[in-house]
């Protein structure tokens, strides 16, 4: 099956039960996948009128109690950009798939890029942090997206997986273990008296449990700065505390969220740094790379925000020079010359996008370098 | 005051929707005059009085005045992004097809930001019931121009007046599908507050248009002082059921139509979609 396909079959696995989607190129056939098999597994797909409501209605469909995700690509992502803000400070667990495509606005439709990487990380307006997976096959893509459920549900955080039009629209085998092999986590629940409840009052790994609507713990929701209770407070203390709680629960569980692969670390000389379609190129780079003699190590970047921070900085401090391959002009490349500090020199493969990146173009970037 | 003293004053009687208010987030934002208040009285009166399990009645609320609504109720209530109130309570209520889902709102909020999820929700009949606080500009930015505002009015963005004409919001919802329309003004509680009760228990989309003054924005901009708004709202209104659709524009220089002017019935958005899309066993 395609990665569009693979990605559908994921979020039903992991127990998704409402779709609130819009059509866009290439990320269409999650919405139409979905639409054919929600209802037979008693949930719901509704096709909305644009992406804003797409997304809106998939923070509803999360408080009504139900997994929920969206899937879109660069056009219908900038639009959802105001509504994942309002997830991130209502500590919404949901999904939003990004098929990436060329950009900017209508670009090259619709072939495959990973220029969003960065809005990924910033689009939404404030500061915040997100949880971001970038899958590089449709197999991954099928257990990613459980994943990204899983940690929504974990933090109570929008995730994003942001994988891109090669990997959406590639055909490849796809193994679909049995229900009973796969973990399926839910929000934490409340417990207690419901009068006493507090909405926002961190609990175990710093999140707050979650009960839905209809429930009986009348909650409030709101977008505006709010305190424990979600009441809306008015005030810098209450800002610095309601922004404190929404980064801790993220950074303080760097260790759980973050997930890298690496590829013959122990005696490369120079590090290749990708993730999504262009981890592929980097592997292939890597074996022919050592198969010429080159010592060429490939670090994947299956987590890409939270940045892995410290593995970067750790590498830079013994190897030649880090290499990061991606379809953009530089964007992870950037992190991951913040991360090495100057400690290393960092070199970029990309290109303007449009096209995957082939391992010859890697290779000659190898030989520069070494 | 001491303690002792504090005990022995005698106890402010409860208001009667006690139950239903936030009162610990008394006072609320609301200027004096505003008609916002006296709105959501009724929606909440409405919903005490209405029979339906308040424990699945969720409110849900866009941006504005009106939007902080949703902040006062004491039930699940979402405050959300402008303009994207309806699409927020249609996930809820596709999500949980048990609750029943209220969205009370302003006429910038539902009209012009988010005109297009209204005609959409409208549309395909989802089961709910929108109550619009018409008060004919953006209270909380200061007073500017919406799409309801009268032709020539003046706000902060219409200095010369308004060049532009208003929607006429119940055609709007009649044209777009919508099963239950009515529009009443503050001043007219108890049939705004039966009218509310209708339309929550009623499936299918409803709408209710509220008109309600803002005179620190919008009534001092155009000479009208909150009294004789409502002056206004009692001599030139007149309540007509089963008018035609196109008559109902807001123009007190001639008289505003009130009433309930749609109470039909069609399947409604998940029926439909149980019907269509689902495998009958």
């Amino acid at each position: 099956m395609t990665g569009d396909e693979a990605c559908a079959e994921g979020a039903l696995a992991a127990g998704c039960r409402f779709f609130g989607g819009y059509p866009i190129t290439p990320a269409t056939e999650i919405a139409e996948h979905m639409s054919k098999r929600l209802p037979e597994v008693g949930g719901t797909f509704i096709q909305m009128e644009d992406e804003i409501a797409a997304i809106a209605s998939v923070l509803g469909g999360a408080w009504s109690g139900q997994k929920s995700m969206t899937a879109t690509s660069g056009p219908g992502f900038s639009l959802m950009m105001e509504n994942v803000g309002l997830g991130v400070c209502t500590e919404t667990p949901c999904v939003v798939v990004n098929v990436q495509r060329v950009g900017p606005s209508t670009g090259l439709p619709t072939m495959g890029a990973q220029a969003d990487m960065m809005q990924a990380r910033w689009g939404s307006h404030g500061d915040y942090r997100i949880i971001a997976l970038a899958p590089m096959s449709a197999q991954e893509i099928f257990y990613q997206t459980i994943t990204a459920f899983n940690l929504s549900e974990r933090y109570r955080t929008p995730v994003f997986v942001m994988t891109d039009e090669i990997v959406g629209h590639m055909s490849e085998k796809v193994v679909i273990p049995p229900a009973d092999q796969i973990v399926c986590e839910w929000r934490p629940k409340p417990k207690g008296r419901k009068d006493r409840f507090l909405l926002y009052k961190p609990g175990k790994n710093g999140v707050a449990p979650m009960p839905a609507a209809g429930e009986g713990y009348n909650v409030h929701v709101t977008g505006l700065t709010h305190d424990e209770k979600g009441y809306p407070v008015m005030s810098v203390e209450a800002q610095q505390q309601m922004m404190d709680r929404l980064c801790h629960k993220i950074d303080d569980n760097l260790d759980d969220i973050v997930m890298t692969e690496a590829h013959g670390l122990e005696d490369a000389e120079v590090v290749l740094v990708s993730y999504g379609i262009s981890a592929r190129t980097s592997l292939a780079a890597m074996h022919q790379a050592r198969a010429a003699g080159m010592k060429v190590g490939f670090l994947r970047l299956i987590t890409v925000w939270p940045f892995p921070q410290e593995r970067i900085a750790a590498l830079a401090e013994r190897v030649k020079a880090l290499v990061t391959v991606e379809i953009n002009l530089g964007q992870i490349h950037l992190e991951v010359m913040r991360a090495a500090a100057g400690r290393t020199a960092c070199h970029l493969v990309g290109h303007a996008g449009g096209t995957i990146i082939s391992p010859d173009q890697v290779i000659a970037t190898l030989k520069e370098v070494l | 005051m001491p303690a002792t003293a504090r005990k022995t004053m005698p106890k402010t009687p409860d208001h009667p929707l006690e139950a239903l208010i936030r009162s610990d987030r008394i006072p609320h934002i609301w200027c004096p005059g505003c008609g916002i208040g006296t709105a959501f009285a009724a929606a909440l009166t409405a919903m005490a009085t209405s029979g339906l399990d308040l424990q699945k009645t969720c409110m849900v609320s866009g941006i504005g005045c009106s939007g902080r609504a949703a902040g006062y109720v004491n039930l699940d209530s979402f405050h959300t992004t402008h303009g994207r109130a309806i699409p927020f309570a249609t996930g809820l209520k596709l999500g949980n097809p048990a609750l029943n889902v209220v969205v009370f709102s302003g006429d910038g909020d539902l009209f012009a930001i988010g005109g297009n999820h209204f005609i959409h929700a409208a549309r395909r009949n989802m089961d709910l019931t929108v109550i619009c606080l018409n008060n004919l500009n953006y209270g909380m930015t200061g007073g500017q121009v919406a799409a309801t505002t009268p032709f020539h009015a003046r706000t902060t963005t219409t200095p010369m007046g308004n060049p532009e004409a208003p929607f006429n919001l119940p055609l709007l919802a009649w044209a777009s599908g919508a099963t239950y329309v009515a529009r009443w003004t503050i001043l007219h509680t108890r049939e705004l507050t039966e009218c509310i009760q209708k339309a929550i228990r009623k499936s299918g989309f409803s709408f209710i248009e509220v008109l309600g003054p803002c005179p620190v924005n919008y009534g001092r901009r155009n000479k009208e002082k909150s009294l004789q708004t409502l002056k206004m709202y009692q001599e030139r209104t007149i309540i007509r059921n089963d008018p035609r659709m196109d008559d109902l524009e807001v123009d007190f220089t001639r008289q505003v139509v009130l009433g309930e002017f749609v109470d039909k019935d069609r399947p409604t958005c998940i029926e439909n979609y149980d019907k269509t899309c689902r495998i009958l066993e």
